[in-house]
């Protein structure tokens, strides 16, 4: 090939990287312009706010937060906010425990009817929750656990975040059994396998499950709208509804400060793992 | 040890109990309860298929919302699945900066779900959002997002569109197991790039394509934050989805059965329409190699 050729490839090939570099650049900017936009504005006034396409504020004025936190209920934002991790927290430890459980039961072991198990798990990933709502309001309230957190919290002890528990098989499945094999010549029972061996090993994918089940607790606005009914404990994302239903007229700076804080801790926390957590649900080839 | 069975079972009886308990008898329980009139303060009645007569026969407003949620579904799903695969064919490529650009489209599919985002969606759309802004400067006339039936859709299939990220990552790794010796053949024989992505690359991941859209297509049929935060189901109902009819017959105006009828209504639908892909699924996907994949 001549000198000519290969210099007219290479030509082809990096005006074909600006293209997609171009491309991509622009999507980001259309995609994150918006939120970029948001977080500029909490800090304006609000005349600025409905008249200026630029993000950056004229002076940066911390009244909105203020005016927002504090809420025009008794209580202020903090409440929502400890209200909310009243119910994250525990809820995310219950379903690492019974996930991690299933999953390895699901990835090592032999039993009577896992194929049909693993089938309807996988199947029950796809069936609308919607249909099971009502039902399950009805169980709660028979059960006397209506305005209280435990209908939010008490059903992930039980795997029912069945795509945790997919993402964990999956993830067991392609790690080899040598070193369970070695810990069981070495005399090792169940519990400790599970405990020194499985665990360990699967710390990236719990990351994940820990995570994900962050993000979508605190993002979650029916489960609460249904079963709690004083304000007292609301978590944040009912309260944010509550701060623009109030009122015909909506204090919109308020609102918009209000809102960039309730994203705070979903968007510390993706950034902090999201190397881990990407992969992680690429690899397991599922959706959220 | 690993052939303990019943260890392993004992392992398991959380899911066993879990499905049974919040899963399966609730699933069965709102098919008896669609054939009953219950409004928690009686004991349900049992009624026959009246609900569902009164459904396909006599209610206008379910007619409509039916039409809402598939137009929905039909919008929004192609958009989001559509974006995912074209963003992820773009930088499935030697790029610096993948990190970055990945995190960077990812991020709104995680945070799109919250009612913060609905919110400031809302603020975005308004009359005097942003969005309404940026049409002025450029010359254009704002449009009335919200107040006007034929663009309200628009604003909460947008919001979809916009979490296209999850999608796009799973797409990504489907590209990137496409072996690159056939674009190698195919470029030797003088194929363009158009015609390499038509003839390889999408005949290859048309698994994931398929199951990117079933997955999606569940999602779609269930939204109910965005339209009952944004437009709140109007104008005109033009936004009011059966989640949020299911929603307002179950838990506003307490017709438990009729509530029960309509969610399995939404959950026929939906299985159809998975049963339907799957059917069609034998014409236009191909599962290459081994069948026990990481699928």
């Amino acid at each position: 090939m001549s000198a000519h050729a290969t210099a007219l490839t290479d030509h082809a090939q990096r005006s074909r990287a600006l293209i997609r570099y171009t491309v991509l650049l622009a999507v980001a900017v259309l995609m994150l312009y918006p939120l970029l936009w948001l977080v500029g504005a909490s800090f304006k006034s609000n005349s600025e706010i409905f008249s200026e396409v630029g993000f950056w504020p004229e002076r940066f004025s911390p009244t909105a937060y203020v005016k927002g936190w504090k809420t025009s209920t008794e209580y202020t934002f903090a409440t929502y906010f400890l209200n909310s991790f009243a119910i994250t927290i525990p809820r995310i430890a219950v379903t690492v425990v019974s996930c991690v459980l299933v999953a390895y039961a699901f990835a090592r072991f032999e039993f009577w009817g896992r194929k049909l198990l693993f089938g309807i798990m996988v199947a029950t990933m796809m069936l609308p929750l919607i249909v099971l709502r009502l039902p399950q309001y009805l169980m709660f309230r028979e059960l006397g656990w209506l305005d209280t957190y435990l209908p939010l919290i008490v059903p992930s002890a039980f795997a029912t975040d069945t795509f945790f528990v997919f993402m964990l098989v999956q993830f067991l499945r392609g790690i080899p059994r040598d070193m369970e094999e070695a810990a069981l010549i070495d005399g090792c029972n169940a519990w400790q396998l599970l405990l020194y061996i499985i665990v360990p090993l699967l710390k990236p994918a719990i990351i994940s499950v820990v995570v994900f089940q962050f993000i979508w607790t605190m993002n979650d606005f029916m489960g609460p709208l249904i079963y709690l009914a004083s304000v007292e404990k609301y978590p944040v994302s009912l309260a944010l509804k509550m701060s623009i239903g109030a009122t015909e007229e909506v204090e919109w700076a308020n609102v918009i400060a209000i809102s960039v804080v309730a994203l705070v801790p979903s968007v510390a926390v993706f950034f902090m793992a999201q190397r881990h957590f990407i992969e992680g649900t690429a690899s397991s080839g599922i959706k959220g | 040890m690993y052939d303990n069975k019943r260890l392993g079972f004992l392992f398991a009886l959380p899911f066993v109990l879990g499905v049974l308990l919040f899963k399966l008898f609730p699933f069965v329980a709102s098919l008896c309860l669609s054939f009953t009139q219950y409004d928690l303060i009686d004991p349900p009645q049992y009624i026959g298929l009246q609900n569902y007569r009164e459904l396909f026969g006599d209610d206008p407003l379910f007619r409509k919302s039916l039409g809402v949620t598939l137009w929905f579904a039909i919008l929004a799903v192609p958009l989001r699945v559509g974006f995912a695969l074209f963003v992820a064919h773009v930088l499935n490529f030697k790029l610096r900066a993948i990190g970055f650009f990945r995190a960077a489209f990812y991020l709104p599919s995680i945070l799109g779900g919250s009612i913060a985002v609905a919110v400031l969606w809302r603020f975005l759309f308004s009359k005097y959002g942003l969005i309404n802004l940026a049409l002025v400067k450029l010359g254009l006339e704002p449009i009335a997002w919200l107040a006007d039936e034929h663009y309200s859709m628009w604003t909460i299939v947008l919001l979809f569109t916009w979490q296209f990220g999850s999608a796009m990552v799973i797409f990504l790794a489907a590209l990137q197991n496409v072996p690159v010796s056939l674009y190698e053949a195919a470029e030797c024989d003088g194929a363009s790039k158009a015609q390499q992505f038509w003839r390889i690359t999408v005949p290859l991941i048309t698994p994931v394509i398929f199951f990117n859209l079933i997955m999606q297509m569940v999602h779609a049929f269930q939204e109910f934050n965005a339209p009952y935060m944004i437009t709140e189901g109007g104008p005109l109902n033009s936004t009011y989805v059966l989640a949020l009819y299911i929603y307002d017959q179950s838990f506003r105006y307490f017709n438990l059965g009729y509530g029960a009828a309509l969610s399995w209504v939404l959950f026929a639908l939906v299985a159809a329409l998975a049963a339907l892909s799957f059917w069609s699924s034998r014409y236009w996907v191909f599962y290459a190699g081994e069948k026990d994949g990481a699928r």
